[in-house]
């Protein structure tokens, strides 16, 4: 995953940027797709049965009573899939929001402090952006056995805000010398209101680019830890259907229908994400529109 | 030298950092992580005297204050003493995780490299002729970037191994063949790499193909390249001559990432093949709450992607001379 382009030149936010957004084709797409899942995982639940019932039905192929086909226990997968987009959307942004608040105060405050604050900010987050994270967070989640769904989401969010943290910092690096910046200290403004209102509204773009990715990398490294069985099997998510699944050997039995569809759907929801991003992108940064040359 | 000195202390500071972190992370443990570890230890064979010693060092549980455990910590650490295994008792976790270490390091040092390379290549090449069909293939690799690794795993081994049987169903190697230089082995070995190789190369190729092509366009742009455009250069010189040459900057800058996301992958990945290799055992060490060798995994496992980034940062500051220069 490459850390997206920061827009050279930050736009006034405003509405001014969804119509051409959405003629980015890729951005529709996204956001299309985005919408299915969102729509799914907020109305679903109450349209399927119960996802944890136990059918006379074993390891059933898809088939008309059961799309999805069964599990070994005779659990609708159609439902469990369903009932998870819930569980793993869920997680996926609360700890993508922790983690860009995190980077955001940290980015941004080192940045706009400088000096010392921000040698020891920007070091901390570069050591953390080296640090690998699924093992933290695999040994810490072996560590604190049966913390539930919000452990997992604070491991999560703790080892992801570095990276975007350190895009935040640069652009705020930048941002801090730019004249309407200098006119706002010389009016003698308080220093958190030119964070506030010279600053942060600047980077927004970045921000909600930096939190698609948070929620892509949270829903992967989610799906990660349910798979080794380090989240809580009861809290229904792709990543613990898999785990299931491959607990009761579905690859060596050839039910397919179990285990393909969770992976489709984190790949599809990742994907959809990331196209809302490039999108964004696109609009933000001219150049990067795909004009034909005559090469 | 300055560069080499800045970039030395960052790492040491990195490392000091993740052997402080793993200090403290036993304390979240809930009961006596000591005693339960003896008393496990106790139902595989005899335990031998100064075990207790040993295990508590290791932990950071010992006696005496914080400032004396974290002394005895550190000096356990220094000996590579991790005390014994309780998943392969009575072997002690160092001589376990050395057999685990080569296969991992191989197959993602390899993988990685042959990732790299295809993405740059790809990239430059989608870069250079931007708007054209390959260029409008770019995109769809952000799918193959959203696909956890280890379900690609999965769906790989279920499609070569289950359906069409043409590739082994997991293991390192050929388990009745002896581990040597011998050409079965090694036949054997590269056989049951093929997959997991595989699946590392295809889902992060997409990252380091999207960022180069982002920054061919980028550098095409740049006025050297139309001066060499207007002097009349042939064209393959100038595209990898002049401009996938500071193209590639940014993706060996944003290495660290990608490796940590790459190792990351790939240790969830190994279980589903069962690969021998280090994330095979933190899953062991895991499941049978062996603490001292999850310790030495994770250090291994760090000390490992630290010691790479050094060596790209080198690369780095060798390609980039104004990396070199700057403060």
């Amino acid at each position: 995953m490459t850390a997206p382009t920061v827009p050279t030149t930050p736009r006034a936010t405003g509405r001014g940027w969804l119509r051409p957004a959405l003629r980015s084709r890729r951005f529709a797409a996204g956001l299309a797709l985005l919408a299915v899942f969102v729509l799914t995982a907020a109305l679903g639940p109450w349209l399927v049965g119960d996802p944890n019932a136990f059918t006379t039905d074993l390891g059933q192929a898809p088939s008309g009573a059961h799309w999805l086909g069964t599990t070994q226990t005779g659990q609708d997968v159609l439902a469990q899939l369903v009932v998870s987009a819930r569980g793993t959307l869920l997680i996926g942004a609360a700890s993508a929001l922790i983690a860009t608040v995190v980077s955001v105060v940290v980015g941004i405050g080192g940045g706009f402090l400088g000096g010392l604050a921000d040698e020891a900010l920007s070091l901390i987050s570069n050591v953390f952006l080296v640090i690998p994270g699924l093992p933290l967070v695999i040994v810490v989640s072996a560590y604190v056995k049966g913390g539930g769904a919000w452990s997992t989401i604070l491991v999560i969010a703790l080892t992801s805000w570095a990276a975007s943290a350190r895009v935040l910092r640069a652009q705020t690096l930048s941002l801090r010398s730019r004249d309407y910046v200098l006119a706002a200290r010389v009016y003698g403004e308080k220093r958190w209101r030119i964070v506030l209102v010279e600053i942060l509204p600047n980077e927004l773009a970045i921000i909600v680019s930096q939190f698609i990715f948070a929620v892509i990398f949270a829903i992967l490294t989610q799906a990660g830890l349910a798979f080794l069985g380090l989240a809580d099997p009861s809290h229904l998510t792709w990543g613990t259907m898999l785990y299931f699944a491959q607990n009761a050997e579905a690859l060596t039995s050839g039910a397919w229908w179990w285990f393909i569809p969770p992976g489709l759907c984190i790949a599809a929801l990742g994907t959809a994400l990331s196209l809302i991003s490039f999108g964004l992108d696109e609009v933000l940064d001219p150049r990067l529109r795909v004009r034909k040359v005559s090469a | 030298m300055r560069y080499l000195l800045r970039k030395l202390g960052f790492y040491a500071i990195a490392a000091w950092m993740a052997i402080t972190v793993n200090f403290f992370l036993p304390r979240l443990i809930p009961g006596d992580p000591v005693e339960m570890m003896l008393a496990r230890q106790a139902q595989s064979g005899p335990v031998e005297p100064g075990q207790e010693e040993a295990l508590a060092a290791m932990l950071g549980l010992g006696h005496g204050n914080l400032l004396v455990q974290y002394g005895d910590y550190l000096h356990a650490l220094a000996r590579l003493d991790f005390g014994l295994s309780v998943t392969y008792f009575p072997s002690p976790v160092t001589d376990v995780v050395g057999d685990a270490v080569p296969w991992t390091l191989v197959l993602v040092g390899a993988a990685t490299l042959l990732s790299v390379a295809l993405g740059l290549t790809l990239g430059m090449l989608a870069g250079w002729r931007r708007g054209s069909w390959f260029d409008s293939l770019v995109p769809s690799t952000t799918f193959l970037a959203a696909i956890p690794y280890f379900w690609l795993a999965l769906l790989l081994l279920y499609l070569f191994s289950q359906v069409w049987g043409v590739l082994p169903l997991g293991g390192g190697y050929d388990e009745t063949l002896d581990i040597g230089l011998s050409g079965a082995f090694l036949g054997s070995a590269a056989e049951h790499a093929v997959l997991p190789a595989a699946t590392i190369v295809l889902s992060s190729v997409g990252g380091w193909m999207l960022g180069m092509r982002n920054m061919m366009v980028s550098t095409l742009a740049e006025d050297y390249v139309v001066a060499a455009e207007a002097k009349g250069l042939p064209p393959r010189t100038i595209m990898v001559g002049y401009a996938a040459r500071n193209a590639v900057l940014p993706s060996v800058a944003g290495f660290a990432i990608s490796l940590g996301f790459i190792v990351s992958g790939s240790l969830v990945m190994e279980i589903v093949f069962s690969y021998p290799g280090m994330g095979f055992t933190l899953l062991q060490a895991v499941q049978n709450t062996d603490y001292p060798l999850m310790q030495a995994v994770f250090l291994v496992i760090t000390f490992g992607v630290l010691a790479a980034n050094f060596l790209v940062d080198l690369v780095y500051g060798f390609v980039d001379p104004r990396t070199r220069q700057a403060r």
